[in-house]
């Protein structure tokens, strides 16, 4: 087992929110540290690379690096945003965050905000975050009458204020321009890039955005690993030496689907999936593995024998054919409609697409009325070369990724599972066949 | 059109955002003017934008972009059934069937005695707790058809 809680998901349960319970596993202590001793912003950004920390909302982009693209010494207002859009199917690991370690995401945005000098963050939720949201409003309060949010903060005359924004329903506002249109109360849309948003963010200003599992880890890296020991203060090793090369410390995967025991496993960069799968109890019903998608419902999905030879890390999965993504991880078993599973994730992106690109929203439409068609017996064999046809024309032809996030499901479940798609389009051909034979009958 | 309550909401979510930045605070405000009427009328679109100081057609595009803008009047409780991939594959079908038979109305309808309307809905970050539905705001997740009648009994009443 490497399970290993602490980081982003709390250790205790019992009222695991509140100030108090952070406080006693360690909390704000990085935060207190920093702004006593004025610690460089420069050696926090060292720290958070030498851990190796990459991005987990999906694009696992470093965020020493993020971090470092910021104009710290830019005149006027800067801005740091958290990314609690939590939308991708198959991931919910950011609502366990909010809910039972709110504190985490707020001392590591406080922390954010004094390495980019920007004194006002923004804390994204999706709208149906309801209960989410109310738990960070709490700690927020918290938070603020304590005295770890406010003004001249630890008299280091930093001043950091926090608000909680909630969204309307959008599973496009977890693309970082769409949310930073959406948290201007327009209709969340894209932006082309560049200027990215450290240039040109909130309102136009330099804004950093992470996801709330980046953010929360910063302040447990910077702590260290047992929350006092001074060696390893500030210095990111003991995180980077839990991973693996490519990737340091630990990252929550949420494993659902066809499994006994569905959750939210904080474990070890690299960790064999064989290993998370049975912490999650194995496939359910005794049944045997068919397929995986391993990091939410846009990446490629692997067959069983791929999956089973991969570790959960990024350089693994991605040599397996897929990615990490978000740490989603979608198990299926033998029983399971290869065709059924993609029309449905059709029809999401199709639901989802916010309509500014065309190849993105005619295409998605194209995908899922095709499969539609297919699995209504429908269909025929020329079908499957307009899948992939259509995919292939939607994939970097549009402004954000959802395009691409809608291609590649189709692209990897025909390629490796193609033979169910024939089955059910040679039905649907020969039921093609008969009605026309019947047609020419009764003419 | 609004209540003083309400309106003291809104100026509370407005205070979040810089002071000629007032339309960071238009969802929100389209929010709290639902949860108060039930639905969002023409009018009470329109009226939110002059609260907030854009021109009304911003608050059309925001609640006619988004999905938990109700633009025509719903049951008295809102049940969002997720039916994506995570749900799918442990049984949400079955717990569709079950709710429409139930409630006698598809997706999209409100029951007769205007209590309750169906909708299906994306991903809602529950998957570990799949199948899973949204009552109005509150979660409720690992559903069977018992729970499901559980649950429905709680709000009949």
């Amino acid at each position: 087992m490497r399970e290993c809680r602490g980081v982003c998901l709390p250790r205790e349960h019992a009222r695991c929110w509140t100030l108090e319970a952070y406080r006693r596993g360690g909390g704000y202590r990085a935060l207190e540290r920093v702004l006593r001793e004025k610690v460089e912003p420069g050696a926090i950004i060292e720290a958070l690379k030498t851990a190796n920390l990459r991005g987990r909302g999906g694009a696992g982009f470093p965020a020493a690096i993020k971090w470092n693209f910021i104009p710290r010494a830019a005149e006027g207002q800067k801005y740091v945003v958290c990314n609690s859009d939590e939308g991708e199917p198959g991931t919910c690991k950011d609502r366990d965050i909010l809910r039972y370690n709110p504190h985490a995401l707020i001392e590591g945005m406080a922390i954010g905000g004094y390495v980019m000098g920007a004194s006002v963050g923004y804390n994204y939720m999706r709208g149906e975050f309801w209960e989410p949201y109310q738990r960070m409003e709490a700690a927020l309060a918290e938070a603020r009458a304590a005295g770890l949010l406010g003004e001249n903060l630890f008299g280091s005359g930093f001043d950091f204020t926090l608000h909680n924004h909630l969204g309307a329903g959008a599973y496009i506002c977890g693309e970082e321009t769409a949310l930073l249109e959406s948290l201007e109360g327009k209709k969340g849309e894209p932006r082309f890039k560049p200027p990215f948003p450290a240039a040109f963010g909130l309102y136009g200003r330099p804004t950093t955005i992470n996801n709330t599992e980046t953010f929360a880890s910063v302040p447990a890296i910077l702590r260290g690993a047992a929350g006092e020991a001074d060696g390893d203060w500030c210095s990111g090793e003991w995180f980077r030496d839990l991973g693996v090369d490519n990737a340091g410390g630990v990252k929550i995967f949420s494993v659902t689907g066809h499994v006994e025991r569905p959750g939210n496993f904080e474990i070890t960069l690299g960790t064999p999936f064989a290993e998370l799968l049975e912490m999650a109890g194995g496939v359910w019903k005794g049944r045997r593995l068919k397929a995986v998608i391993p990091g939410g419902s846009s990446v490629p999905v692997l067959p069983a024998e791929n999956i089973m030879r991969a570790n959960m890390d990024y350089d693994s999965l991605q040599q397996a054919g897929s990615a990490l993504g978000a740490g989603s991880v979608i198990v299926m078993d033998e029983t399971t409609d290869m065709a059924a599973v993609l029309e449905r994730i059709a029809l999401f992106y199709f639901e989802e697409s916010c309509g500014q690109c065309t190849p993105c929203r005619e295409g998605t439409g194209w995908l899922h009325r095709i499969l539609r068609r297919i699995n209504a017996g429908r269909g025929s064999r020329a079908d499957l070369d307009t899948l992939l046809d259509v995919a292939n024309r939607i994939e970097g032809r549009t402004i954000c990724a959802l395009g691409d996030a809608a291609a590649w499901p189709v692209q990897s479940f025909l390629r490796h599972f193609r033979h169910e798609f024939e089955a059910k389009v040679e039905a649907g051909d020969a039921n093609i066949a008969d009605k026309t034979a019947a047609a020419i009958r009764a003419a | 059109m609004l209540s003083a309550d309400a309106l003291a909401d809104i100026d509370r979510e407005l205070a979040k955002y810089p002071p000629d930045r007032r339309q960071s605070g238009l969802p929100a405000a389209l929010r709290i003017a639902q949860d108060e009427l039930g639905w969002l009328s023409a009018e009470s679109i329109e009226f939110v934008a002059a609260v907030i100081g854009v021109p009304a057609v911003r608050a059309w595009e925001v609640a006619t972009f988004y999905s938990m803008y109700d633009l025509q009047p719903v049951g008295a409780h809102k049940i969002s059934l997720c039916t994506n991939i995570s749900c799918m594959l442990r049984g949400a079908d079955e717990i569709a069937a079950h709710l429409k038979r139930k409630l006698g109305v598809d997706f999209g309808q409100t029951t007769a005695d205007g209590k309750f309307t169906l909708k299906e809905v994306e991903c809602l970050a529950a998957c570990a707790g799949a199948p899973m539905l949204q009552l109005d705001r509150d979660y409720h997740e690992n559903l069977t058809p018992a729970r499901v009648d559980e649950i429905l009994r709680e709000y009949q009443t």
